[in-house]
């Protein structure tokens, strides 16, 4: 009897264009990009890490509601939506707010996602996006549903979603995957392995050895990039991209990246499940650190330049604390007019029941 | 006018939505090439095609999030969930997610979509077939639960609930697709969802039923006349949100009450119009109000299920105590 798995996980090789010291190393896979595009993937990934930091020490302060660090998966997260077009829908999962911000959700809006404010889930008119979901996995059946909409309309665009490591244990996963794959829809599948899912590791979510060969279940293409290597994720999506809105189909891009803080900052405490030698293993693949050498070595990056984003940075995030906390105070009577179109009967008696009480 | 069958005015309805909006979009297992597995959307692939008329593979998650999908690109989607006691895979994309979409967004997105879906008992189907699950989705907020018990309202119900801008579960009676004709006019109309019919008047108790309990409630009617006693049978169609003012019109006149539901009485729809009705008429009610439900078990296999349904005699038992109160 022909074995076959072995033969399949042999075919999901790490895709990499620039190793851990700044070096290409597959130069016939580098991107068509300027210089200008070249900084400004720095640039964001500067100021998504700063991004973070703040996000962090605001929650602490308690002055942030719900967040989920970002450090170490920027190149991941960033160099996927660098890929995109406006008119792209991205379908993120809740650790996935940076997409959203470089797609076009305003910073003061994102920060008041965070605090449990309807008004951070208000996509401005052109961001083709959803709010971050939050059931593991929800988001994917959708994107299938996306992509096939736009290509029912003949449009130019894809839909993307992101999700963990140990979203591709849910049973949508791979409902997504195989709804896209048999209607050959424009979707993008991200997945994000960080290795932990909350605290389980990826050995313990499935026996098979990559994610990215999950695609093969579904007849999609499917992809192990480097996700510590922001170019390596951004020819992967690119070209993700441009099969999809080829009629190509569908594509599932499996990142190998690391979250270097807890889960969320809801008490989660890494130390539990993961140790000091692997953190530092991680830590070293850090996609800033190399990305950074890479321009260095090319003239395109100094700590002059560096400082600059991290100062912008700062002061458009104090600026929009300021905007968030501006934000009027969200009520029930709200809650209950975003219910449906038309108030029913039990609303609307419940409707007049809270505008009394909040009038008080 | 033309008589039809309740399945086939809910073909009508599909075909006539189809026309009138190009982005109504007609999907589930095997609803394309083989028309429905009960022939609700026989004919229709052939005639809008491939594009707006088609099969998924065999997943209902699936189904819920590409609807929710298909909506958020503008489209009018109306799947099918092959037979209700399916749902349950589905759950977390109806309830979890296609509800909560305008508000979660603010009212920036909407999910004008229709799920349709055969459910009921009496027909001697598999395990999770016949199941009265609708109170799993008239307890979400953001949903609302129609469920027609004639071949006229299955056409102007499911009209309307294609064009209602929010997500409706329509709930199909698998007795009532073929048990008899209606009158259905061939030209098309829409009946408002939220609002009950009085499908006979009557003095004397007030029957609220759906579904297939209207038809045992108008039997019920029937056989109580003989003994003088006048029922009025007031037929929800939608029950959430259902019409809490055509019941109380009723109660004010009959001043007693049995409510009828074919689903467990565990929980249920019953148990929520119940309490409405005694916040706020208790002092027009001459008894307690009374409810016909299924006993609190799962649905049973088929062999046990005309005891377990609900029927006219059970109907007519909880009638003669209100009355005899």
């Amino acid at each position: 009897m022909k074995r076959t798995i072995e033969n399949v996980e042999s075919q999901f090789e790490m895709f990499q264009i620039i190793n851990e010291d700044g070096e290409i190393v597959n130069q016939e896979a580098m991107p068509n990009l300027s210089d200008e595009e070249l900084k400004e993937l720095m640039h964001r990934m500067v100021y998504t890490r700063i991004l973070d930091q703040r996000s962090i020490a605001l929650n602490r302060q308690g002055r942030l509601g719900f967040y989920a660090p970002t450090a170490g998966q920027e190149a991941s997260q960033l160099g996927s939506q660098f890929a995109l077009e406006k008119d792209d829908f991205i379908l993120p999962g809740y650790r996935d707010v940076p997409q959203l911000i470089w797609h076009g959700l305003p910073l003061y809006q994102a920060f008041l996602f965070s605090r449990g404010h309807f008004h951070g889930n208000q996509m401005p008119e052109g961001v083709n996006a959803l709010s971050p979901q939050i059931i593991i996995g929800a988001q994917i059946t959708q994107a299938a549903g996306v992509a096939l909409g736009m290509k029912k309309r003949g449009k130019k665009a894809v839909a993307i979603t992101y999700t963990g490591d140990g979203g591709t244990s849910q049973g949508d996963f791979y409902e997504g995957m195989n709804f896209a794959g048999a209607y050959q829809a424009p979707a993008i599948f991200v997945v994000q392995n960080n290795r932990f899912a909350i605290s389980v590791p990826v050995e313990k979510q499935t026996a098979a050895q990559t994610l990215a060969q999950k695609a093969v279940a579904a007849g999609i293409e499917g992809i192990q990039v480097d996700g510590m290597d922001v170019l390596a994720v951004y020819a992967a999506t690119k070209d993700a991209r441009e099969r999809g809105i080829n009629g190509e189909g569908p594509t599932l891009i499996e990142t190998l990246t690391y979250r270097y803080g807890p889960h969320t900052m809801a008490g989660d405490d890494p130390t539990r499940y993961r140790t000091d030698d692997l953190d530092n293993e991680w830590e070293k693949k850090d996609p800033l650190v190399r990305f950074r050498k890479f321009l260095e070595g090319k003239g395109l990056w100094s700590e002059d330049e560096e400082n600059k984003v991290i100062d912008q940075a700062k002061e458009e995030i104090k600026a929009a604390i300021k905007k968030a906390d501006e934000q009027p105070k969200q009520k029930v009577t709200d809650l209950i007019s975003y219910m449906y179109e038309e108030l029913p009967s039990n609303l609307k008696e419940q409707m007049e029941e809270y505008k009394e009480k909040e009038s008080k | 006018m033309a008589q039809m069958t309740m399945i086939q005015a809910i073909t009508d309805a599909l075909r006539t939505e189809l026309k009138n909006d190009e982005n109504v979009l007609v999907y589930g297992e095997d609803v394309g090439q083989n028309g429905g597995v009960f022939r609700a959307t026989e004919g229709l692939q052939k005639e809008f095609g491939e594009e707006r008329v088609f099969d998924t593979p065999l997943a209902e998650s699936g189904i819920g999030g590409l609807s929710i999908g298909l909506a958020l690109q503008g489209y009018r989607p109306v799947p099918e969930i092959q037979f209700f006691g399916f749902v349950y895979e589905a759950m977390d994309a109806i309830n979890g997610q296609m509800a909560r979409m305008r508000y979660r967004s603010g009212g920036t997105y909407s999910q004008p979509v229709t799920i349709r879906s055969p459910f009921g008992g009496g027909v001697h189907t598999p395990e999770l077939h016949a199941d009265s699950l609708e109170g799993l989705i008239a307890q979400q907020p953001g949903m609302k639960v129609v469920i027609p018990s004639t071949p006229y309202d299955a056409k102007g119900l499911l009209i309307s609930s294609i064009r209602d801008n929010d997500p409706v579960l329509f709930l199909e009676h698998m007795k009532l697709y073929r048990s008899f004709r209606g009158e259905v006019p061939e030209k098309e109309y829409t009946i408002e969802l939220g609002k009950a019919d009085v499908k006979r008047e009557g003095s004397d108790v007030t029957l609220v039923a759906y579904g297939a309990m209207v038809h045992a409630s108008l039997k019920a009617a029937e056989e109580l006349e003989k003994d003088g006693i006048q029922a009025e049978v007031i037929d929800l169609r939608t029950v959430m949100p259902f019409d809490i003012d055509t019941i109380l019109e009723s109660v004010k006149k009959t001043n007693r009450v049995v409510v009828v539901q074919e689903a467990q009485r565990q929980a249920g729809l019953a148990a929520q119009i119940v309490t409405e009705i005694q916040e706020r008429a208790i002092l027009h009610l001459e008894a307690p109000v009374l409810r016909v439900a299924a006993p609190d078990t799962v649905y049973p296999f088929s062999q046990a299920e005309e005891v377990w349904l609900p029927n006219y005699k059970d109907i007519i038992e909880k009638v003669d105590k209100v009355i005899n109160f």
